[in-house]
């Protein structure tokens, strides 16, 4: 009798937890998300592409991106981007990436130049964080990758010319992930 | 303390006094006391100690204690164990907040005490005005109000979340000073639950482009990630509670996606955004940051596996152990490819080793605490734990991994951590005994923001 119900409530145990596997495999929401429209997912994307995917119309040149830098990011980066203790170091490296002490600026280090307008875009100016308009950022791009030695200083960047931008370190990465793990 | 005489009983499993695990279950065995430095304050303190030790009704058994609170607290006496922040001076909420896990024990963070990586400070999100798009290779772009997603099935894992930074001072010329847990506590463990992110993804629909997902925070930093697709829909999820609370807002109120096993940044935090892509969007904490730059000048990039570590929490870093006789041994460990297999204790500096109890039930990629009895003799020597995971990976000594990788990797140290223990009961940080300690230079060569 107590062995019979011992196997009883096994039964049920193992019939539960199949039914918890199946309910993993197949779970279901209940269907609750709301259609986004074309207008409500622009207003929220700005994610910026190597290939130039996500940049906006606008413009900004290098002096005129020295002005906005010698107002809204000198005080943590530091006259022509060497930074501070506040605020990476941008540019100005004197040492290399093979060095004792290496420089991770953005003419060294950084392997695409649209990933400078994006961060300054959606993150920048610390304090005030998506108030520069998207020339204002691409000024500012330009006169970072004029302080690192990848643009002339007639340059204007925008959306078609950023992508362009020939970047020292684009093959200075090693894709762990992709190269060493499959996951599955 | 210890009676000597119970001592020449003991079995002895590897050198200079490591005791068989199952000791503590076989005796009634009283362990020695660590205990942090003692302050002027503590020893003022000690006559108004012993009148209560031998008092008959010490004060709090004389008059009703405190009512009822609405939500609970610690003791006061307790008021040392917090969290040690890190920030950057002029933007105070970018820096990090360490976690004490050498004045904690078991295996669980408290939700309070959980560690802290901010970029731009701790958004206060209303949650009925925060939503979650879904949008990109997607049939349907999507979005989701909180009281949605509250009404999906949810799922719970206990599981560590470790930030890619964590024991960076490990790459600097000479050891750490501070508590174990303020250069090690960037790692804490909690029960998570929410909404298997898969749901969600399969809701949408996903288009047979779609390999990497975006994930974007609501806040002032609005920090973005990319993940690859097949970790979404293996075992992510978007927490809603931790610990059976809602999450608390330095961990990501009111959503947080959790990447079990991968590097902390990837878990976003206040979630806001999930684009679906073919590719990348090479973030900067994916190219300029959370990237290891190897002694050849190429760096590391999508290392999102932490790799098994362990870390002796008691005894310590800046603990005294009062005088030689018994003491346990205990720490944590953990690994982002699954279970803690086994975790070797060495009390001879790493000539012989023995195998520590590891606390049950032992879980994927959580925090396994593990604890060894010890009788330390009184002599100067160094502890130290060397941990291995079911894919049967050990954790590097230091001079091992600095070997491999070079010193400016900055992220993903998860090298062997050593504790000397002095004449007079001291615990300090040492390097491996091989290496030239310089004590000048501590900083390391890359700042938190």
């Amino acid at each position: 009798m107590i062995k019979m119900k011992i196997k009883h409530s096994l039964t049920i145990v193992l019939i539960a937890v199949g039914i918890n596997l199946v309910f993993a495999e197949t779970m279901q929401g209940p269907g609750l998300g709301h259609a986004a429209t074309i207008d409500e997912v622009a207003k929220w994307n700005i994610s910026v592409f190597p290939d130039g995917e996500g940049l906006p119309e606008g413009r900004g040149s290098v002096s005129e991106g020295e002005v906005v830098y010698n107002t809204q990011c000198v005080g943590c980066h530091a006259q022509g981007g060497i930074g501070s203790a506040v605020g990476d170091q941008l540019a100005g490296a004197q040492m290399e990436l093979t060095s004792d002490y290496p420089e991770k600026t953005i003419g060294k280090y950084w392997p695409y130049a649209t990933t400078v307008f994006d961060v300054i875009r959606r993150s920048m100016p610390m304090t005030t964080p998506g108030s520069l308009t998207d020339n204002d950022a691409y000024a500012v791009t330009a006169y970072l990758l004029y302080l690192n030695n990848l643009i002339d200083v007639n340059a204007v960047i925008d959306k078609s010319s950023l992508p362009k931008v020939k970047m020292p370190n684009e093959d200075g990465f090693v894709k762990v992930y992709e190269v060493k793990e499959t996951n599955k | 303390m210890t009676d000597t005489k119970h001592n020449k009983e003991f079995e002895y499993v590897a050198g200079n006094g490591l005791l068989d695990r199952r000791l503590f279950l076989k005796r009634g065995i009283q362990f020695g006391t660590i205990t942090a430095l003692a302050s002027t304050v503590t020893q003022l303190l000690q006559a108004e100690t012993e009148t209560a030790f031998n008092s008959a009704r010490p004060p709090w058994m004389t008059q009703p204690g405190k009512p009822f609170s609405l939500y609970g607290k610690p003791s006061e006496f307790e008021d040392d164990v917090v969290r040690f922040p890190t920030q950057n001076e002029s933007v105070l909420g970018n820096g990090v907040s360490w976690s004490p896990l050498h004045l904690m024990e078991g295996t669980i963070t408290p939700n309070g005490l959980h560690f802290e990586r901010h970029h731009n400070g701790i958004p206060q999100i209303d949650p009925a005005k925060h939503k979650l798009l879904i949008h990109g290779m997607v049939k349907q772009d999507l979005f989701f109000r909180m009281e949605d997603l509250y009404r999906y099935p949810m799922q719970s894992k206990i599981c560590f979340i470790e930030c890619g930074g964590n024991s960076n001072a490990g790459w600097n010329s000479s050891p750490s000073r501070s508590e174990a847990g303020y250069f090690n506590g960037m790692a804490s463990n909690s029960e998570w639950t929410g909404v298997p992110l898969k749901v969600l993804l399969a809701e949408a629909g996903l288009k047979s482009s779609a390999k990497w997902l975006i994930a974007e925070g609501a806040d002032a930093f609005n920090m973005q990630m990319s993940i690859p697709i097949e970790k979404a829909m293996d075992d992510a999820f978007l927490a809603i509670y931790q610990n059976g609370e809602k999450i608390r807002p330095e961990q990501g109120y009111p959503l947080r996606l959790i990447v079990p096993g991968w590097e902390g940044v990837l878990n976003v935090k206040w979630l806001r955004r999930l684009m679906i892509t073919d590719r990348p969007v090479m973030a900067r904490n994916e190219t300029s940051r959370y990237t290891e730059l190897q002694p050849d000048g190429k760096a590391r990039q999508f290392t999102f596996f932490i790799e098994a570590k362990s870390l002796i929490t008691s005894p310590s870093a800046n603990m005294l152990l009062k005088q030689p006789g018994l003491y346990q041994i205990t720490g944590l460990a953990w690994s982002g490819r699954g279970k803690i297999k086994k975790v070797d204790i060495s009390a001879d500096d790493g000539k012989t080793w023995a195998e520590a109890e590891l606390q049950q039930p032992v879980l994927d990629r959580a925090f396994t605490r593990f604890r060894l009895p010890w009788q330390w003799n009184g002599k100067k020597t160094v502890i130290k734990s060397r941990a291995m995971d079911e894919t049967g990976y050990v954790q590097p000594e230091r001079t091992e991994l600095i070997k491999k990788r070079g010193k400016h990797g900055f992220y993903h140290y998860n090298a062997i951590t050593n504790w000397q223990i002095d004449e007079d009961g001291y615990v300090s940080h040492v390097y491996d005994k091989n290496e030239n300690q310089t004590l000048s230079d501590n900083s390391i060569d890359s700042s938190w923001d």
